[in-house]
């Protein structure tokens, strides 16, 4: 008796936690995102098309792809060789290091486009002039916005690696290094093998993360459209301006790449988990 | 002499891990570094690799000098204490890395490329069948067992035939019975491939069942070198006799329990009176602990048929005589 009665307790308590959870998820996720669906569909695929036709808008939308592509190679090859320093290597100053990668994740975008704009700025930046007359342009070109797209989303890569690699030891590279291999043989034979699940992740979810990114970009891009904005500053502008259906659109369309994403790293778990057996 | 290591020490900081080690170690046999955890020999072992680097001395293999050549061009093959197995290659692809690493470019599809890769397939075959991996050959090591994993491990430092095969502490992640049957079995595959072999392990027991020769390390300095037999009867001094076996004390002297005699009656004026305080049967043989009239206690070991035949009971009056001549230490008589 007192086992039927405990049990049906704690479904119930198990019921309202679910019940809970899943309003929550509601009001805050599934509901807004339907309603940007509807929006986007409320005359069929007319505003898609016409949105999809704007030149501003398609410029908006390559240079987030453009940007998304750049920060995310850059990212991939820094974010890789930060990992191994971190973990193979030792060194003073590796803890602040560490530390510093972390700043992204817990400092404002917009505090990020500050700093970039105080250092590149042409007009009064420290070392903006000096690369005018160089004739680079780094601020309100897509310099800056790569830069300020690959500050952003350096960590997920190195937290992701990071954990893996050090699981992983230097065992395996010790022992491919006694059986002939070069540094740059046990890299891609051992090291690149070992992580390449949790890089595959990490690529992922910097690639959504660049693909979304809005504060800082919004201050180093000057957000001129049809040159300098991206797709997350078009949304914006064109919701100012009173376009709402082209900003549902184009927001429609962030979504849609933000579940991509996420259906990829799914993927990617679940085979990591095969492989693990 | 295959491998010359000379005036070597290593310091990790403060700790000495080596302290100016000097040792030949022979061609052809199967050597243990034995000693303590700490004691430094897994340090000696991967000097010798190259995985670690001496701070002083020098190390040379076959006569080559290899005190400063990377651990990929000394031409050893390393066994680790976890196996360090490749977890996303086949069981015969770990065993063919050493192979096709150091596989000659050829066009794809060529004559040349092909007889390679046929090489290397049957050497692998070979090598499967050596460490008794034949039905293993297309598992993921992750679906073996450690002593299976093991053997990979042993199979691919082989493939490349290394003139030298280092393991450290090879068995000390297995269980007491795996290790006791992989103990014998590398014995019989060194006899069948017998490359010069350098073991590390703490087990006195695996050291004086596997290896030609042992060398006893402490505290980073070289206690004795010699056969199993030599080490355990013409121990150099206290440790070495305390490490490779047990010591008891009879009138002062140490020597090991099972060199003791008891009689009932006295059987020389030499021989010492006590009264067994405690007697433990441990199968094929019995422990009895005897308090001497002075006050000593000392250990006993005798077959349990000898025990038997003595009829020997706790609180029974014996006498005790050294069985040999009371082997002193050497450093001690020096």
């Amino acid at each position: 008796m007192t086992d039927t009665t405990e049990r049906r307790a704690v479904t119930a308590g198990t019921w309202m936690l679910r019940l809970a959870a899943l309003a929550y998820l509601f009001l805050l996720v599934v509901w807004p995102t339907a309603y940007l669906v509807r929006n986007t569909f409320a005359d069929g695929l007319v505003t898609l098309a016409a949105a999809l036709t704007d030149p501003d808008i398609v410029h908006a939308l390559v240079l987030t792809g453009q940007t998304a592509a750049l920060a995310v190679t850059i990212n991939l090859v820094f974010g890789l060789g930060i990992s191994l320093l971190l973990v193979r290597y030792d060194f003073v100053g590796k803890r602040l290091l560490s530390w510093l990668i972390d700043i992204p994740l817990s400092a404002s975008p917009v505090v990020v486009g500050l700093a970039l704009l105080l250092v590149y700025s042409p007009a009064y930046g420290w070392f903006g002039p000096a690369l005018r007359d160089a004739g680079i342009d780094v601020i309100f070109a897509l310099p800056g916005i790569v830069m300020a797209t690959c500050f952003v989303a350096l960590p997920l890569i190195v937290r992701e690696v990071v954990p893996v690699l050090t699981e992983l030891g230097d065992d395996q590279e010790q022992a491919a290094r006694s059986l002939g291999a070069s540094e740059w043989q046990t890299f891609c034979r051992i090291t690149l093998p070992g992580i390449r699940w949790a890089l595959a992740y990490g690529l992922v979810l910097s690639l959504a993360r660049s693909l979304g990114e809005f504060g800082a970009v919004k201050v180093v891009s000057g957000h001129v459209i049809g040159q300098t904005a991206t797709a997350t500053v078009a949304v914006e502008s064109a919701y100012q301006n009173n376009h709402t259906d082209q900003a549902s659109a184009i927001a429609f369309l962030l979504v849609f790449a933000a579940v991509l994403c996420l259906v990829v790293v799914a993927l990617l778990h679940r085979q990591d988990a095969r492989e693990k057996g | 002499m295959s491998i010359e290591i000379s005036g070597v020490s290593k310091r990790f900081g403060d700790f000495v891990a080596l302290d100016d080690v000097t040792v030949s170690l022979p061609t052809g046999r199967l050597t243990a570094l034995l000693g303590p955890s700490g004691g430094g020999k897994s340090t000696l072992l991967r000097i010798i690799a190259g995985l670690e680097s001496a701070d002083s001395g020098s190390v040379h293999i076959e006569g080559k000098d290899a005190t400063r050549l990377p651990p990929r061009r000394r031409d050893v093959g390393f066994v680790f204490q976890h196996y360090a197995v490749f977890r996303h290659l086949t069981v015969a692809r770990n065993i063919a890395f050493g192979l096709e690493i150091r596989r000659r470019r050829h066009l794809p599809g060529s004559a040349a490329s092909r007889a390679q890769k046929a090489r290397i397939t049957a050497r692998v075959d070979e090598l499967l069948r050596l460490v008794h991996l034949e039905d293993f050959a297309h598992r993921l090591p992750g679906q073996l067992s450690g002593g299976q994993r093991q053997r990979m491990a042993l199979a691919r430092a082989l493939a490349v035939e290394p003139s030298v095969l280092l393991l450290d502490e090879p068995f000390g992640a297995l269980d007491a019975k795996v290790r006791r049957e992989l103990r014998k079995w590398l014995r019989s595959l060194h006899d069948e491939v017998p490359v010069t072999t350098v073991f590390v392990t703490h087990d006195q027991e695996e050291a004086l069942e596997v290896a030609d020769e042992i060398v006893v390390i402490n505290q980073g300095r070289i206690e004795q070198i010699g056969t199993p037999d030599r080490l355990y009867d013409d121990p150099a001094n206290d440790f070495v006799m305390g490490f490779l076996g047990d010591v008891t004390t009879l009138d002062g002297a140490p020597l090991r329990p099972h060199d003791i005699d008891v009689a009932l009656r006295p059987t020389t004026a030499a021989a010492v009176e006590g009264t067994v305080s405690r007697l433990a049967r441990l199968g094929f043989h019995v422990r009895a602990t005897v308090l001497t009239d002075d006050g000593e206690q000392v250990t006993v070991e005798m077959t349990r048929a000898h025990a038997d035949a003595l009829g020997l009971l706790e609180g029974a009056t014996v006498f005790l005589t050294a069985a040999l001549a009371v082997r002193r230490p050497m450093a001690q008589i020096a």
